[in-house]
């Protein structure tokens, strides 16, 4: 099989997300604080690490909440068998709010559009912005994230592994080349 | 009285050599050759030892059985008013294609044969059209409404070789009563669908474990045993000849059995089907399986072949029944009941009974038979001076049921797609041959 | 999950995972826009040929919030009325090219029949006497939001299960799920050989007090024309779950519609004890995750063929 190389570890993770809290903290300061919401599976621990980081910052509570965004995948009919779907918890009012959507990695951009329609049928946020921990390029539909941690340059067949020690015991981006054989 | 009708063949002159005579009502189980001249059984002899007359077909034998023809007391040939499902020609190439020379046909056509006029026609028609001699019943009831008898003295002048009102059961003791005291008069046997309409209702299956988790209604054996007893009763009392027909439950069975012991001039047949299937079948709600009376369990069917075993019960009868597409393929409780029969009944019976050894050959080929005795007609024999009455089978031949078509207009088979062992190749029916299988060649020895 | 035919199809395993789905789709139907966008552009076609508006605008509502197209064919008025087949009326529907068939009929074995002409998916919404599988759902569905996990819960089932698919299908899913059930009612209305099924048999009310769930079921009229019970009064001093019976740590469930003061005294029937309307809100919510599991995947007749790397496409979609 291919190799792994890892391009950001634990702790330039924490920086990046100490980055993008100040960066959101910048942008958003004034009138109601902005609310966060994770997109699953990796971005929902993100955006609660970035609700406290932001609530600090703020001296304020922050809202979060996560979504799953299977109804709304484009793919759904081509995929063998029904996705499993997680809850989705978005418990406060969005309408008139900034709402920062966020996800571990940015690539084709169909996740985010997902995650926005989604969000639309919660409510009417006055506006939607992206926070996402790495950019890997390569995007099919005009999106454009507001905060990056790390630009990521990478060839279409690499995978890029995200790793949250929420979910998987170490904080880490890795970059995977497929195997020569 | 004449009371068997086909249309007339040459009779055959035919050398088997070598076969394996077995017919145990005439003490024949042999290897041997057989000669048939004009259509009667000439001579008997050692292999090799029987000279072939110069117009003499000659068959090869070897490996193969020779038996005598099996005779079915009741086949529904859907004559007069349901040709699209069988007619005459068709139904008794079916009967031929399972070695039988000779069925009897149930009167529940549309117009039911319940008078002299109807019953002639179909004479006439079998006179024309039937490769295998066929007897008819007639209605004990007019209309097979159930009530009033039909002019039986006269319907047996006509030809009817006896009387049943099946397809229904003849509800009312009283109507029975009559017609048993009548039979002094006309004679012929009654033969009777025994069901209890009250009891049966609406079911569709067997009423037992598989109908509760399918949610049909069902049809409990008391149903069928509760008029075997009773119609048994009351041939008894008045000294008639009953036949039960199609009997499914072990209760009926007992039923049988004790009548029997008590003297009472009562014979029984059970079906191929209900000595090889049971209610589990039915799981899948295949409509080929849904059958009136159903198939019970694993009790039952070892019931009956053990009555069969033993001559409690008489005779196998096909029941053939043969059912339009449109009326099977719809959901289980609409479809029509019934399964054609008389091309697998030899070979299902002999796979599934005799090859695991729960029945021998003999009382098979005996019990096939024996049907002629419920009717009054003549047993087929292989004898000398006999009239050829026979079929040659290959019993090593596997062959997947219906892959061939049938012979049968219809295809409502319960073994249909089913491997069996045992092919008839030929047979031969009052002298004449019936029937030859088609990939079997006949040459000059 | 290409149809769904019966609970008996079903394991463990696949009712908790529709028991997941559909609460998901609960939380869907808990926001302001209670619609997702996930069966866009698929066609269910409703055949129901017996008279059902509960059921049938049960799963209308629950296609559209998936935001499919509904096509509804009721038996009356119509071609069946004039004597065309099943087979016919199927064959017909097949030229709409529907992704999925919704159908009740008075048939036992009518919806496996039908998957068995057709490769549209085939959900079953009732079947004569036989199951009646999304009812069944939705009553665990509601059962489990309420008391929890069902393993050695008692649930008593009472009334008429002779003619009951509803029996039928919730005895396998709260059987499959654990729970110890009894099946009471008059002996002339219990099949024999139910127990088969995994369940006890009484014949009268005595030990209820140990159940923990009480499952009536409708009391047709018909029944006291049909011999099977004397009289209405006689079934109701035997059998009616009324607050001499319903113990207070008891849940009281009903598939609807009530015949009150026949197998429900009305005060009970409305009783916070009572899961009857949040059975019927779970309806649309389970057939949501019904037609879900069975209609997203991939098109085509075992929703299996599908482009080569789809499975890895997971991640990469981000």
């Amino acid at each position: 099989m291919g190799t792994e190389k890892v391009v950001l570890d634990a702790d330039g993770v924490r920086r990046a997300l100490m980055r993008i809290a100040h960066e959101i903290v910048e942008k958003n300061s004034q009138g109601e604080s902005p609310a966060l919401v994770g997109i699953h599976r990796r971005g929902a621990p993100l955006a609660s690490r970035l609700q406290r980081m932001v609530g600090d910052l703020l001296g304020e509570e922050v809202p979060l909440g996560d979504l799953d965004i299977t109804f709304y995948r484009d793919d759904v009919s081509t995929r063998p068998e029904a996705p499993i779907v997680n809850a989705s918890n978005l418990d406060f009012a969005i309408d008139g709010r900034t709402v920062i959507v966020v996800d571990d990695v940015l690539f084709t951009g169909r996740t985010v559009r997902a995650a926005i329609e989604a969000l639309f049928d919660y409510g009417r946020p006055s506006r939607v912005q992206l926070a996402v921990l790495a950019d890997r390029g390569h995007r099919e539909l005009p999106i454009r994230p507001d905060y990056v941690g790390k630009n990521l340059p990478t060839a279409r067949s690499e995978r890029v592994n995200v790793r949250v020690s929420e979910l998987d015991g170490i904080d880490q981006i890795a970059i995977a080349i497929p195997g020569r054989s | 009285m004449r009371r068997l009708f086909s249309a007339p063949t040459p009779p055959a002159t035919i050398l088997i050599r070598g076969a394996r005579l077995l017919d145990p009502r005439s003490g024949v189980d042999r290897e041997g050759d057989l000669l048939v001249r004009a259509g009667v059984i000439a001579e008997i002899g050692e292999t090799g030892s029987l000279e072939a007359p110069a117009d003499a077909e000659s068959v090869d034998g070897s490996g193969r059985h020779v038996f005598a023809g099996f005779v079915d007391p009741h086949v529904h040939l859907r004559v007069p008013g349901q040709e699209h499902k069988e007619d005459l020609h068709t139904g008794t190439r079916a009967a031929a294609a399972g070695g039988y020379c000779a069925v009897v046909g149930m009167p529940n056509t549309d117009p039911v044969v319940d008078s002299t006029a109807i019953l002639g026609s179909l004479r006439d028609a079998a006179l024309r059209e039937a490769r295998v001699p066929v007897g008819f019943m007639a209605a004990i009831s007019p209309g097979l409404a159930g009530h009033g008898l039909t002019e039986m003295v006269e319907l047996r002048e006509a030809g009817a070789i006896g009387f049943t009102d099946d397809g229904r059961p003849v509800v009312s003791a009283g109507l029975l009563r009559r017609a048993l005291q009548y039979q002094r008069l006309c004679g012929g046997v009654l033969a009777l669908h025994e069901e209890d309409p009250s009891l049966s209702g609406a079911g569709a299956m067997h009423e037992g474990a598989v109908s509760a988790l399918l949610g049909i209604a069902g049809i409990p054996s008391v149903s069928e045993s509760t008029m075997v007893a009773r119609d048994a009763a009351l041939a008894g009392h008045e000294g008639g000849r009953v036949h039960m027909q199609h009997l499914s439950a072990i209760e009926s069975v007992r039923a049988v059995e004790a009548a029997k012991a008590a003297g009472v001039a009562v014979t029984a047949e059970a079906s191929p089907h209900h000595l090889t299937l049971i209610d589990e079948d039915v799981r899948g709600l295949d409509t080929r399986l849904k059958m009136n009376p159903p198939l019970r369990t694993e009790v039952d069917r070892t019931a009956l072949i053990e009555a069969i075993r033993t001559g409690v019960i008489d005779c196998i009868a096909t029941d053939h029944a043969p059912h339009a597409r449109e009326d099977k393929d719809v959901p289980f409780e609409q479809a029509a009941m019934g399964t054609t029969g008389l091309e697998t009944a030899f070979a299902a019976l002999y796979t599934h009974l005799v090859l695991p050894g729960l029945l021998d050959l003999a009382t098979l080929v005996e019990r096939l038979a024996a049907g002629a005795l419920v009717v009054d007609l003549p047993v087929p024999a292989i004898s000398v001076g006999e009239p050829a009455n026979l079929c040659l089978v290959d019993l090593a031949a596997e062959w997947q049921v219906g892959e061939a078509g049938y012979e049968s207009r219809s295809e409502n088979c319960c073994f249909a797609g089913r491997q069996l062992r045992g092919r008839v190749l030929m047979t031969l029916a009052a002298g004449g041959v019936a029937y030859r299988e088609r990939a079997f060649a006949i040459g000059v020895a | 999950m290409h149809n769904l035919l019966s609970i008996e199809q079903l394991d463990r395993d696949q009712i908790e995972r529709l028991m997941d789905q559909a609460a998901r789709f609960a939380e869907v139907s808990d926001r302001e826009i209670k619609k997702v966008p996930t069966l866009r552009g698929r066609l269910v076609v409703n055949l129901f040929y017996e008279a059902s508006t509960r059921t049938r605008s049960s799963f209308e509502l629950a296609a559209k919030r998936l935001s499919a197209d509904v096509l509804n064919f009721a038996a009356s008025g119509s071609s069946v009325e004039k004597g065309e087949s099943l087979k016919d009326t199927i064959a017909t529907l097949g030229s709409y090219e529907p992704d999925a068939l919704v159908i009740r009929s008075p048939h036992v074995g009518a919806a496996a029949l039908v998957s068995t002409w057709t490769g549209v998916s085939v959900i079953n919404a009732g079947d004569g006497t036989h199951e009646h599988p999304t009812q069944a759902l939705l009553d665990v569905f509601t059962l489990t939001r309420r008391i929890g996990r069902l393993d050695g819960k008692s649930i008593w089932i009472v009334g008429d299960v002779l003619h009951s698919r509803v029996a039928r299908s919730n005895i396998l899913a709260f059987t499959k799920l654990g729970a110890r059930v009894t099946v009471c009612g008059p002996p002339t209305l219990i099949p024999p050989g139910i127990d088969a099924l995994g369940c006890e048999v009484r014949y009268d009310l005595r030990d209820l007090g140990g159940a923990d769930v009480i499952y009536a079921l409708r009391m047709q009229n018909e029944r006291m024309r049909e011999d099977y019970v004397p009289s209405v009064h006689e079934y109701v001093s035997c059998y009616q779950i009324n607050a001499g019976r319903l113990a207070s740590h008891q849940v009281l469930m009903h598939p609807g519609p009530v015949n009150r003061g026949v197998e429900l005294s009305s005060d009970v029937a409305d009783s916070p004890q009572a899961l009857i309307t949040a059975q019927v809100q779970a309806g649309v919510v389970v057939r949501m995750a019904v037609l879900y599991m069975v209609l997203a995947g991939a098109r085509g007749p075992a929703g299996g063929a599908t482009a080569a790397g789809t499975a890895s496409a997971t991640a990469q979609l981000a």
